[in-house]
């Protein structure tokens, strides 16, 4: 931790000579194309074996999701809500077969059409939901560890009592105040997407705040206020750049819960109505009916979607956390190791 | 207590102080008084939220009403007065122990914490218990294994097990176990045959195990348990999964250590290393996780016993939801935020009592 330099690397003109003979380690990995840096490109490629394969896993699952989510009206056979074909209706409950690979409901929709339509809403709540609690935990997390004071401990108590809250509580206060309940497919889409952001807030804003606080008393802050630099831009340049690094891990893990909240106050009745989207948690309400009477392809196939969208973005998360964490990466020549030392 | 005079006059440096912040005592006092704000921020912030759309009577009542109708019926509850006032108002009557009562069948919310507390809090408690058992000796399996396949497989079980929602694995167990091979039943926490013997008992107590075990009547602790079972194992799994990968990481850490090297050299067989030397140490933070879990176990509480229709505060609070009753939800919402402020006091103290670094 040698912070000379003012001004973060990657900042200012590149003609910065003194600089890139300073740290030779950093230039190292600066002098790779911008894509083989990326956080989960460049995870892939520091990664072996076993930890390999989850990750990969993980990426391959998000694609096809993103993908589906993109190309839902090209795959999908019918529409979310469409209950019959040239004038003949689907028929409710009706078991898998050639026309309705995955049966139909008890309403009469198609199962395999509302599973790839749900893509669309699930991707949608998750990005909603990341983006914006992402920008206010962030502007908070900024803020408050910045100012300090009175401010910062109001901002802190806040915060750790909503931490400790029942989320999913929260999420369900949430949607009432914002829809009341029900609602059309953007509305209710936004609608779970600020309830997940207020359970999600807190967690950004401890994680920045107590990296402000930290790098607050580094020398190059100390440096940059001394030489008149304005507030502003102490906190958008030499703070939040540094104190964001951490974010990626929290975002993996934040996206696998906001499809688990949807689809939590979906299961609840409080999501988004049938008509207007497609939701995987309000099609498993009204499967555990059909599952008494021994009804399987209604429940199976959305739930196993929600398993499938949380664990190939938990897989992400999961896989970019250990190989962050020193203690947990996998060693490439662990066994010759231990070989030694037996 | 004759130190203070003494320091006063010789103006040395203050002993007593340095003594009393490493005590147990203050720290479980100043844990307590940090219950007051945290439950007072949520109630308030709770409480606002609520109130920004409107008032529970039109939210219940909206449509089926005239405007005039509806006017008259906030008068009469007060909700026609002052933001402020309304909720002073609530406040003073939470601190009297009353949440309220709900609108739609006129039943304090006390009331329907002590009928129904009961049955989440039993509910809570096994699923822990499953949880302990599936994640603490697979998280040990996985630990020893690490990086080789019954640790491969063990971390896929752990993320599958928080990957999936409750609801869905509760799903799964009924198709399996009671419409496939129909041996638990579907849902409920007795069948109705285990409701007459039930009710036949003078003061039952509201936790149907105790019942069934004093009365000794062997088929309806059988009628008690089959019923518990899935429900339980349901959410005991998404728990289950979070033990596993904590007694992993930790027990990865410790077995690295110094201690757990010389304990080898000294003989000690590799199984007594794991069970006892390297545990200990990880279980700590299981401790100090599990205050976090029981604010997650609550809320997968409620999804547990609306889909296996527990007769539990989450089941009431799903069934208020659907009938529009805010003033319910409401009231189940902060009597929740309370229990899970006093469970994670609780918490900290026992981890307090194993670990002294945790003190503040």
């Amino acid at each position: 931790m040698t912070l000379s330099n003012p001004e973060p690397v990657g900042e200012g003109e590149p003609g910065g000579t003194d600089l890139a003979a300073e740290s030779a380690a950093v230039a190292a990995t600066a002098r790779a194309p911008w894509y083989l840096r990326l956080p989960v490109v460049s995870h892939l490629r520091r990664s072996v074996g076993l930890q390999r394969g989850m990750l990969v896993a993980g990426v391959v699952i998000v694609a096809v999701l993103l993908l589906s989510a993109v190309a839902a009206p090209l795959i999908a056979p019918y529409g979310f809500a469409q209950t019959a074909a040239d004038g003949t209706p689907f028929g409710t409950q009706q078991p898998p077969s050639a026309a309705h690979p995955l049966g139909t409901t008890v309403t009469g929709f198609d199962v395999l059409s509302r599973v790839i339509w749900g893509t669309r809403t699930a991707v949608a709540v998750m990005a909603c939901a990341v983006v914006a609690s992402l920008f206010l935990g962030v502007a908070l997390g900024l803020l408050s560890g910045y100012v300090g004071g009175w401010l910062d401990r109001v901002l802190v108590m806040l915060a750790d009592a909503i931490y400790a809250f029942p989320s999913l509580l929260l999420a369900i206060v949430m949607s009432i105040v914002i829809s009341g309940g029900q609602s059309d497919a953007w509305g209710g889409i936004l609608a779970a997407a600020l309830s997940i952001t207020v359970v999600f807030v807190p967690q950004y804003f401890r994680v920045i705040r107590a990296e402000v606080v930290r790098l607050k008393a580094e020398p190059f802050v100390e440096a940059a206020k001394v030489i008149g630099t304005g507030h502003r831009r102490v906190m958008g340049t030499h703070l939040l750049r540094n104190a964001t690094r951490t974010l990626p891990l929290i975002f993996t893990l934040n996206a696998s819960e906001a499809i688990l909240t949807l689809a939590a106050l979906g299961f609840l009745g409080f999501g988004i109505e049938p008509t207007s989207a497609s939701e995987w948690g309000y099609d498993l309400n009204r499967a555990m009916a059909d599952a008494t009477s021994g009804i399987w392809w209604t429940g199976l196939f959305p739930g196993a979607a929600i398993a499938l969208a949380v664990l190939g973005v938990t897989l992400v998360g999961e896989s970019v956390n250990d190989l962050n964490d020193p203690r947990l990466r996998t060693r490439r020549r662990r066994r010759s190791e231990r070989k030694v030392s037996a | 207590m004759t130190d203070p005079a003494t320091t006063e006059v010789e103006g040395a440096p203050r002993r007593p102080r340095r003594r009393a912040s490493g005590g147990l005592g203050r720290y479980i006092l100043i844990r307590f008084l940090l219950i007051i704000p945290t439950v007072l921020i949520l109630m308030t912030v709770v409480f606002f939220l609520m109130r920004i759309t409107g008032d529970p009577i039109t939210a219940a009542l909206g449509g089926r009403l005239t405007p005039a109708e509806l006017a008259a019926r906030r008068a009469e509850a007060g909700y026609d007065r002052p933001l402020i006032i309304q909720y002073l108002d609530y406040l003073g009557g939470v601190l009297r122990g009353d949440f309220g009562t709900t609108y739609t069948d006129r039943t304090p919310v006390t009331e329907i914490l002590a009928t129904y507390g009961a049955a989440t809090f039993e509910l809570v408690a096994y699923s822990v218990v499953v949880a302990l058992v599936l994640g603490v000796p697979l998280g040990m399996i996985a630990a020893r294994t690490r990086d080789r396949w019954p640790d491969a497989v063990l971390r896929i079980v752990a993320i599958l097990g928080y990957a999936t929602p409750v609801f869905f694995v509760g799903l799964l167990l009924k198709l399996v176990f009671s419409v496939g091979l129909g041996w638990l039943p579907v849902a409920g926490r007795l069948s109705t045959g285990g409701e007459i013997t039930m009710s036949r008992i003078l003061n039952p107590s509201p936790f149907y195990l105790l019942d069934a075990l004093r009365l000794g009547d062997m088929t309806l602790l059988g009628d008690v348990v089959t019923h518990a079972l899935l429900p339980a194992v349901a959410l005991g799994i998404l728990t289950g999964g979070i033990f596993l990968r904590l007694v992993r990481t930790n027990m990865i850490g410790t077995l690295e250590m110094q201690y757990i090297e010389s304990a080898r050299s000294r003989g000690v067989p590799e199984s007594r290393l794991t069970t006892r030397h390297a545990l200990r140490p990880a279980l700590i933070p299981i401790v100090t996780v599990m205050g976090m879990q029981i604010a997650m176990m609550l809320g997968g509480a409620v999804l547990t016993e609306t889909t296996f229709e527990w007769n539990g505060l989450g089941y009431m609070l799903a069934e208020y939801m659907k009938a529009r009753d805010y003033v319910a939800v409401q009231g189940i919402v902060m009597m929740l935020a309370v229990i899970v402020a006093l469970s994670n006091f609780v918490v900290d103290v026992i981890a307090a009592l194993i670990d002294p670094r945790v003190r503040y």
